[in-house]
Parts: C-alpha cells; sequence; structure tokens
C-alpha cells in the first residue's frame, strides 16, 4: 500500500493503491455528469408534488395535478361518444325502413358497417359473410329466424342458445343419441330429408321407400321444420327444401345431424355493441343479402 | 461526502450489505405497498372460482405458451377499451396464480373474450385458424381435440391454489377430477353436483361438441369462455361511468 500521490501528467491524485506497479487515478466525476443527476433528482422531487407517487399505509400520494389514468380513459370515451352522437342519434331515433331508403344513411353504413362486421362478426360468418360449415350465410335470402330488420337486431341483442335472459333458443333433438329413432329410421328419414330438395339424386329404390320417411318425418320432424319441410321462423328451425346448408346438405352430413343434433349459438352482442351499432350492423347486413325486387 | 466510498470499498461486507440495501429500494417502494393499500384489489361480492374444468384449461393455456402472442390485460387506454370493452381490474386476476396479463400482442387481448363467439368457433379455430379467420397466423391446435384430459391430478391443483388464497371448499378438493367430468357433460349425475357445487350460472356444455368425451380441448374452450366473466364488476362500472351507455 502506497500513499495517495499526485501524478505527474494529469496533475490528478492517485488511489493510493498499487498492484504490479500500476496505479489507479482517482478522477473525480465530471461535472457536466454532476450537473445531470443532480437535475433528474430535483426533477424527480418535482414530480412527487405533480403525481401519484408515495405510499404510506393504507394510502398513497394523490399529486397536486390529480392525474389518475381511469379519470382520463374516462374522459376520452366520453369525447369519442359525443363525436358519435352526431350519427348514433339518427341511427337509433329513425326508422329502420326509412334508413333503408336513405342513400347517405346508407353509404355511412356500407364503410362502417364493414369495419364493425370485420371486428365483430366475421371470424363466424366469413369477412364477406358467406358463413362456412356451421356458420350460416347471411347474403342469401334464408333466415332461421327471419330477415327483417327488427328479427335482426333483435337476434343481434339476445343471440341465439345464449347466456342471454331473452335468449332465442333452438335445439336440432339428437334423434340418434338420445334413442328416439334407431338406425334404420334415421336412414329413411336422410333420404326423405334429401328428396325435398334433390328428389333426382335418389335411386330408384330409395324413392320407393319415401313415404316411410314421410311418416317419420310428419311425427317427428314437422312440428319444428313444417309439414312440407319448409322451415319454421317462429322457433328457428330451417328450411329444407332449398339448397341452403348449414351444416352440410349430403347424406353424411345429415345423418350425423340427426344423430347427434345441432344446438347452433350465436352469441348477444347487447354488452359488447351499443343500440346503434346494432342498427348498423342489420342495416350492413340487410344491404349485402338480395334486393328486393 | 463523496470522498467517503473509499472506505466502503475497503469493507467487503459493509460494501454487500450496501448494495442489497440500495437495490432493495426499487422493489420496496414498488411492491410492498401493494399490499398495504386499500384500493389495491377491489372488492367484490359476486368473483367467483374457476371450476376444476377451467383450472385445467387455463393448464393448458399456460403449456402450450397462449400467453406469448395473447395478453388478459385491457389498459386504460381509448382505444382498448373501445375495441375490447371496460378495462381490467385488478380483482380480476385475483384468482389467477400466476396472472397470465401478459405483454405482447400478436394475437387479439383475451381479457374479455369469454362468450363472445361460439363453442363451435372456438373448437374450429383452434384444430384449424385458417379455417375460420383465412389470414390467422396462430398456429393448429389439432391435437387438443385427440388428447383426453389428464384429470386425476386436479385436487392437486386446487389444493395448491387454496394455499395461496383461492377459497376452494374440501368439498371443491375432492371432488375435483369428478367435477371436469360434470362440467362437461350436461344433464348427467355428475354435471347435478357440479352445479351445485359451483352454482346454477356456472356454463355445463359439452364444450368440444362431444359428450361423450373428456377432451383437453373441452378444458381450454371451457376456460376461454370464462374469461372476463368472473365477476361483473368491470362492465357495471363502466356502465356507471359513462353514465349507462
Amino acid at each position: 500500500m502506497s500513499k495517495p500521490e499526485r501524478d505527474p501528467y494529469t496533475g490528478l491524485m492517485t488511489t493510493g493503491h498499487e498492484w504490479n506497479g500500476i496505479k489507479e487515478l482517482m478522477t473525480p466525476v465530471p461535472r457536466p455528469v454532476k450537473f445531470f443527476l443532480a437535475t433528474t433528482i430535483l426533477l424527480s422531487v418535482l414530480l412527487w408534488i405533480l403525481y401519484p407517487t408515495w405510499p404510506y399505509g393504507p394510502n398513497y400520494t394523490k399529486g397536486v395535478l390529480g392525474v389518475d389514468q381511469r379519470t382520463i380513459v374516462e374522459e376520452n370515451l366520453s369525447r369519442s361518444a359525443a363525436l358519435r352522437m352526431v350519427w348514433e342519434e339518427k341511427f337509433t331515433a329513425t326508422d329502420m325502413s326509412e334508413l333503408e331508403a336513405d342513400d347517405g344513411a346508407m353509404t355511412f353504413v356500407r364503410s362502417h358497417g364493414a369495419r364493425l362486421f370485420e371486428d365483430n362478426c366475421s371470424a363466424c360468418h366469413g369477412l364477406d359473410a358467406s358463413g362456412g360449415p356451421g356458420f350460416p350465410s347471411l347474403t342469401d335470402d334464408q333466415w332461421l329466424w327471419g330477415g327483417d330488420a327488427d328479427t335482426i337486431l333483435e337476434t343481434l341483442r339476445v343471440g341465439i342458445n345464449t347466456s342471454h335472459d331473452e335468449t332465442r333458443y333452438a335445439e336440432m333433438l339428437a334423434f340418434g343419441d338420445q334413442g328416439i329413432l334407431d338406425s334404420t329410421e334415421r336412414r329413411a328419414l336422410t333420404t326423405y330429408v334429401i328428396s325435398l330438395s334433390r328428389p333426382d339424386e335418389l335411386t330408384e329404390q330409395q324413392t320407393e321407400g319415401l313415404p316411410v320417411g314421410q311418416e317419420l318425418f310428419l311425427d317427428n320432424c314437422s312440428s319444428c321444420h313444417g309439414d312440407d319441410g319448409g322451415g319454421i321462423l317462429d322457433v328457428g328451425a330451417p328450411n329444407l327444401t332449398d339448397d341452403f346448408w348449414i351444416y352440410g346438405g349430403d347424406a353424411e352430413s345429415i345423418a350425423a345431424t340427426l344423430r347427434h343434433g345441432r344446438i347452433g349459438v350465436m352469441p348477444y352482442w347487447e354488452d359488447r355493441l351499443s343500440e346503434a351499432d346494432r342498427r348498423l350492423l342489420t342495416l350492413y347486413i340487410r344491404d349485402l343479402g338480395p334486393k328486393p325486387q | 461526502m463523496l470522498d467517503k466510498h473509499a472506505k466502503l470499498e475497503r469493507n467487503a461486507i459493509a460494501f454487500v450489505f450496501a448494495i442489497i440495501f440500495v437495490a432493495s429500494i426499487g422493489g420496496i417502494v414498488e411492491i410492498a405497498p401493494l399490499f398495504t393499500i386499500d384500493e389495491t384489489v377491489e372488492e367484490v361480492e359476486d368473483m367467483r372460482v374457476y371450476t376444476p374444468l377451467e383450472v385445467a384449461g387455463r393448464n393448458i393455456y399456460i403449456r402450450e405458451g397462449c400467453y406469448a402472442c395473447h395478453s388478459q390485460m385491457i389498459r386504460t387506454l381509448q382505444d382498448e377499451v373501445e375495441r375490447y370493452g371496460p378495462y381490467s381490474l385488478a380483482v380480476e386476476s385475483q384468482y389467477d396464480h400466476p396472472m397470465l396479463w401478459g405483454s405482447k400482442r400478436t394475437g387479439p387481448d383475451l381479457a374479455r373474450l369469454g362468450e363472445k363467439y361460439s363453442d363451435d368457433w372456438h373448437v374450429a379455430h383452434l384444430i384449424n385458424p385458417r379455417d375460420v379467420v383465412p389470414s390467422s397466423v396462430m398456429p393448429s391446435y389439432a391435437w387438443l381435440q385427440r388428447n383426453s384430459l389428464k384429470n386425476e391430478d386436479m385436487d392437486l391443483h386446487l389444493a395448491a391454489l387454496r394455499k395461496v388464497g383461492v377459497p376452494y371448499t374440501d368439498e371443491m378438493i375432492e371432488n375435483a377430477a369428478q367435477d371436469t367430468y360434470g362440467q362437461a357433460r350436461p344433464d348427467s349425475e355428475p354435471a347435478d353436483a357440479f352445479l351445485e357445487r359451483y352454482g346454477e350460472d356456472s356454463n355445463v356444455r359439452a364444450f368440444d361438441g362431444d359428450p361423450g368425451r373428456l377432451t383437453e380441448m373441452d378444458a381450454l374452450v371451457a376456460y376461454l369462455q370464462i374469461l372476463g366473466r368472473l365477476t361483473d364488476v368491470a362492465h357495471q362500472q363502466a356502465s356507471n361511468s359513462t353514465g349507462g351507455e
């Protein structure tokens, strides 16, 4: 251990340590660094006063500015809500048919509705609303519960088979799993259901067996799907005589539907979308479909 | 004072303690008060626990690393609240051990995912995301539908969670494995027992579409459908502050 001495080159003192002849300078911290250190400490004291910082027991200092992120986001939200009011009022107060006849309103629906649809509906119904296996197309004129504006609006609000108190409820029974019909009966029924939309596809033998299937249909299916298989909108039972199928119209898919049943779910949107948004979406969906002549 | 460091540097033990003291200030100031400040975790009455099937689903969520791409935390920012719903409250992850807030969003935030889509959609989406969302970059998790759920140790999971403060009863822990069956098999005896233990509002469904088998898909979908639905408090708070919108 040597004594601190003055270094002849820099004019600064050494620490007094020496390792094999190597000595260490004790260079003081440069003044600019000291200055910035002092400034940041002063700044932090200032921020302690302005913003929420110091905890003490069950509470903390709130700062003189009274800044709270929750208040900020609420202010921002009410500001954007006020901006939306300009068109929301029009869409909630005006009759749907009137809006559909209003070109200005419908131009707005096509641009804003597309965004709403993409964010909320397209996951199931597809970007072009044409549906997919298990998820109905919204672009045709076939509807489970009805395609008029009020019905679609209600379906959006309460959903189908959801936990909403007023949900629409529809279930295709599992005729096989619940032991209501045996496999021979289900086969006859499958053939009959195919005959409703595509009688040409059946073999001669199958056509001969149709009366059996028809009787089964009248006993088991017609209360929901109607005597002619045309579907009943009030109970959400689909039309079986057209070529629109949610779960597939081939023999295999129909047999699976008959055996295991179907409980399709349409989520409800009352919690997630405002009344105006739901009306906008209703108009958007109706606008996608075939136009009334 | 600036010269005093020479003294400290010559005393190794004192130096170690000085380092520990200084380094712990940050932790003490940031973390310790969370346990003493009253308003850190909101007090709500309707907060419910995860059912055993949902806990199993949560474990799969962790196993598959879902948290690496999906957050479960809606921040107090306007765009997040408008897109996902009311911002997250601390109480909503009160029973999350560990919490899965995440910090990266390759996919969307999932904090309010529950009941947004149908079970069928979740199953189709997990088997192959591109079947329902053509532009998705999410990997496929088709094996969840094939793997039977390993549920025989669910009682141990629940017991461990109780040790860190989740209020499971002895009965819940004892019947944990049985309750995973009950929740995924509607109209069965185990389902009734399950509902009695966890309340009539619990979801009892064949989440994967097949009531005959209990799969990992059942568990994960059951978990995804409860996200953001353990309590209503965030929604209530949001409707109070915006005047009922």
